[in-house]
This record gives structure tokens, sequence and C-alpha cells, in this order.
């Protein structure tokens, strides 16, 4: 018989958070500071919406973008917020999550042999994504002295006649980095000098503490080169609801929808429906559940100064990533010994490229309670392995 | 500062000055004076317990009594209200807008003991012009906090 699978699929590796996942899942008492979604049920009144729709029979398919009032309401939203101006007919479209974004604006942009730009440690689908692509994915290392944030000097060294794409990961997971206005000028130079177009992920964009999030696409000349996506998952704890969505320039946009309307049809219709809601009247949800996250993360940063693991204070998403190198234990090491001994998941750093070496992702998407019962245990294990 | 001390204790008493200022980006001596000052100016008024009975061998009546009453002169609601909430049965007074004008409610250990509580002691008070008392049969949601469904983490225990 033939071989019946491709080349392009067997060489990617599956995602390293998989197996830690699998080995997690045997331990029945475990504490997870290990998610990547938040704690939150989704607003009541965004649920009673996505019912009511259903109530009303509207089980249909949508228009491939999305449905009409929701697109305005997007375009409302990253006007409010961020001062963008984009059409809701030409350069919208509602996808399944943000995920399927990455995917098909990826899709939409590559040829193959174009070199892709993927500043880690970060989310784990932008690498696969581009090589199903066709793509090329150069790797950017974000180093911890420069609070993981991508510094001009390291996106000019990684370009070469064959770049295409700056995937832009921030506010980041899992270093809850962000870029803020001095970082991105530079960026912004170096991106219209060697004419390169960027996919600005931002996800997290709600979930940044005592500093607004600054999207790359509010600097002039810049709509014109950014793809941005974003979505209901973490702003409105909204993750099971798959919905997210895109913007950027019409001809990118349309060719995105050509893609989705063959592979996907439309996204979710009662999630649609839901995020109408979401976004006309959950203003004062996210700013509730941003208010909490925000406490958590003091909470957490303080302890880990307490206990005198090394963390850099991040002001983005619901994660920290202090460093463990000086326990002379790998991330995957420590994580694994973690769990066997004190019972508490962490995800290796190593889960989101491999300069998250000596680093690992720990989520504050969890009660006070429980990151209080999480932080004693790992200080009980820090106190063993701690090196005098 | 004092606001947000509040918010956060507003559903959780048990976080300590120490927690407080972890969580608030403050000290602990500064938490801890913030709080005596607010329980000196009884803005914090007491640390109950938010329990659910009804999952308890104890047995619990509650009701939930709507009391007309003439208001006594320059002394308005005021004074019947505090002869109605010295009496330990009762567990809330509030004045009310509306058709009445005193929601009180009560536990008891019976039935029988709210309605004696009713007939020999509310009912009777001279300022007291009728009272209409309806029992609690379950109770769903109390200080902003579900008691019916437990809820557990639904989700999956490592996700990118």
């Amino acid at each position: 018989m033939r071989n019946p699978l491709s080349k392009t699929v067997v060489e990617i590796q599956p995602s390293g958070i998989r197996k830690f996942f699998d080995i997690v899942s045997e331990m029945k008492d475990a504490i997870s500071l290990g998610v990547g979604e938040p704690d939150f049920d989704t607003p009541w009144h965004i649920r009673e919406e996505g019912i009511y729709s259903l109530e009303k029979g509207r089980t249909f398919y949508t228009s491939n973008a999305g449905l009409k009032e929701l697109k305005i309401e997007i375009c409302n939203y990253l006007h409010r917020r961020y001062d963008l101006h984009y059409d809701s007919n030409s350069e919208t479209i509602v996808t399944v999550g943000g995920s399927e974004a990455i995917d098909i604006s990826l899709r939409a942009m590559l040829d193959p042999g174009d070199e892709v730009l993927i500043p880690q440690p970060c989310y784990v689908s932008y690498l696969p994504c581009v090589k199903l692509a066709g793509g090329k994915p150069v790797i950017i290392e974000l180093k911890a002295e420069d609070q993981f944030k991508l510094t001009g000097e390291q996106l000019i060294n990684s370009i070469t006649d064959k770049t295409k794409v700056l995937i832009l990961p921030f506010p980041n997971n899992p270093t809850g980095a962000i870029m803020e206005y001095e970082d991105l000028v530079e960026i912004v130079k170096i991106v219209k000098e060697k004419d390169l177009y960027v996919i600005s992920d931002e996800i997290y964009s709600e979930l940044t503490y005592g500093k607004k999030h600054v999207s790359i696409a509010e600097f002039p000349g810049m709509k014109e080169r950014t793809i941005l996506i974003n979505g209901f998952s973490k702003s409105y704890a909204m993750t099971g609801w798959r919905l997210g969505y895109a913007v950027g320039p019409s001809s990118i946009i349309a060719e995105m929808i050509k893609i989705h309307q063959f592979a996907i049809m439309c996204a979710p219709t009662t999630s649609q429906y839901a995020a109408i809601e979401a976004l006309k009247n959950g203003d004062p949800d996210v700013e509730m559940m941003r208010d909490a996250y925000d406490q958590r993360r003091k909470y957490l940063i303080h302890a880990f100064h307490e206990m005198g693991l090394d963390c850099f204070e991040p002001f983005g998403a619901f994660y920290v990533f202090p460093c463990i190198k000086s326990l002379g234990m790998t991330s995957d090491e420590f994580a694994t010994t973690l769990l066997k001994e004190e019972k508490v998941a962490v995800v290796p750093g190593t889960a989101f490229g491999d300069c998250g070496e000596g680093f690992l992702r720990i989520s504050y998407a969890y009660s006070i309670e429980n990151l209080k019962i999480a932080i004693e245990r790992i200080d009980n294990f820090l106190k063993r392995y701690k090196k005098v | 500062m004092r606001e947000k001390i509040l918010s956060a204790i507003d559903k959780n008493s048990k976080l300590t000055a120490k927690d407080l200022s972890a969580m608030l980006g403050s000290t602990e001596e500064e938490v801890a004076t913030i709080i005596k000052q607010l329980e000196e100016e009884t803005i914090i008024c007491g640390y109950p317990t938010l329990i659910n009975w009804d999952k308890t061998e104890s047995e619990k009546v509650t009701a939930l009594i709507e009391v007309k009453v003439t208001p006594q002169r320059g002394q308005g609601f005021d004074k019947i209200a505090e002869r109605i909430y010295k009496f330990d049965e009762v567990e809330s007074v509030y004045l009310m807008s509306g058709g009445f004008d005193l929601t009180v409610i009560i536990e008891g250990k019976s039935m029988k003991e709210v309605a004696n509580f009713v007939s020999s002691k509310l009912a009777p008070m001279e300022a007291i012009l009728s009272t209409a008392t309806h029992f609690v049969l379950k109770k769903y949601k109390e200080h902003g906090m579900p008691l019916v469904h437990e809820k557990s983490d639904e989700r999956m225990l490592i996700t990118p």
C-alpha cells in the first residue's frame, strides 16, 4: 500500500503541551496552574443571548464573513478602544476562534519559500500553521533581559530577501510580555523599510495591567500592512464558543474569506449572536475580570519574589513566566518533579519554543484560594531543591 | 484603597492583610490600618460565614414578613424598626418603598416557632397595623453566591 500521509504533516511535531497533558491527567488530585483559558464563566447576559438565539430558531448558516450586525459591532469596538477605523463590510471577517484567523491569514499570504518571522516563546500554533501554508518559519528568540519584548535589532538581524510576514503575538502567551508604544516605534520603522506584513495576534488585548494595549495597526501607514487578529475567548471568557475575527486590508481579507468559505462556511451562528451582546454590553464584565486577574497577578509575583524565584513583572495576559535556572534543572525536569512530589501542574517553558528552556508558564486564571495552596506547595518544593 | 479592600473582602472575608497587600500592591501595615479604621467606623460591621443550612442536620426555617406600621411622630420608622430588630430571631430588617413599610426576615427552628414569634411578639406591637408572613421554601443564592449547584472546574488541566 502507498503511504497515505502527507510529508509536511508528518514532519510537524505534536504540541509539547500534549505530552505533559497526558501525565497530568493521570494524577487525580493535582492542582493545575496549567490552563490557557479564563476561569470565569461567560457572563450570564451573553450566554442568555446565545440561548435566546437558539430559542428563536436562529440555527442557520450566516453569511461567510459573519453576521453584518456583529461585524459592525467589531468595528465599533476597535474604534472605541483603539481608535482604529475598519470597514465592516470589506475589511472584517468573523472566524472560528483566533486560531482560524491565524491559519487562514497565513494561507492567504504565503507562497512556498516565503519566510515568516516568529518571536518565541509564543503560542504553539504559529509554527505549524506557517509550515502547513507552505512557508518557512524563522524563529526570533526573545530574551528575559528584554522582558521578552521584540527589539528592532533582533528583527533586523532575522530579515532576509525572502521575509514576508512578521507575527507579533502581544500581549504574549506564555510570557505575559507586552509591547508598548515606544517598543513598537522601531518595529514599525523596520517593517515599513523592509516592506513586510504583520499578523498581529491581539487576543489578550483587553488583559493588560496598568498600561493600555497599543495595536501596531494604530501607527500611520501600518493599517495597510497589518492583519489584526482578536476574539472573544480571553476578554469575555468565551473559549468554548470558538469565535474570533480578523480585520485588515480588503485585498487580504477577501482572500481569507475565500479560504474560510470553502473550509469552514461560517463561524457558529449561536456564538455570533452571543458575541454581539458581548460587544454591546460586555465592557463592565471585561473590567471586572481584568481587576480580578490583576489582583492575582500581583499576588503571585509577590509570592514568587518572597520565595526567591526570579520572575520579571508581566503586564499582560494571565501568565507569569518565572526563571528556574538557579535550581539547575531543566524546565521539563522541574515541571515533572513538581507534579510528582507536590501535585502542582505547570507548563514547561519549552512547550512554547526552545528558548523557553529554564522557564515555566504559570497561569493565574484561578481563584486566590487555589493559588494560595499551589504557592505553598511550590514553596515546599523550592525549599527542598534550592541550592545553598 | 478603602474601596478596593472592601470589594476584595466582600466575597471573601478570609483574606488576610498579608494576602490583600499582595493582591492590591500595598503593604501589610497599610491594609491592616485601613481595615481597623473601617471596623471602627462600622463600615465593616462583622465577618459572618455564608452557610447553606439546608445541607446540615439542623432544622431551620426562614420567613419574610411584610409589615405595615404607623410611623411615630418625631421618630419616623427608626424607632419601630429598632424595637423589631432587637429580637434575636430577627435576621434582617429593611425599610421599603411601595405597598408595605418594613421587610422583616426571621429565622426560627420551626414554622411553629416563627408563627409564635409573629403572633405573640410582632403583630401585637402597637405601631404595627398588619403583617403578611411568607415562608422560604428553598434558597438559591445569597450574598451573590449560588447555594444550589456545586461548581467544579471543568477546564482541561493543561491547555496551550
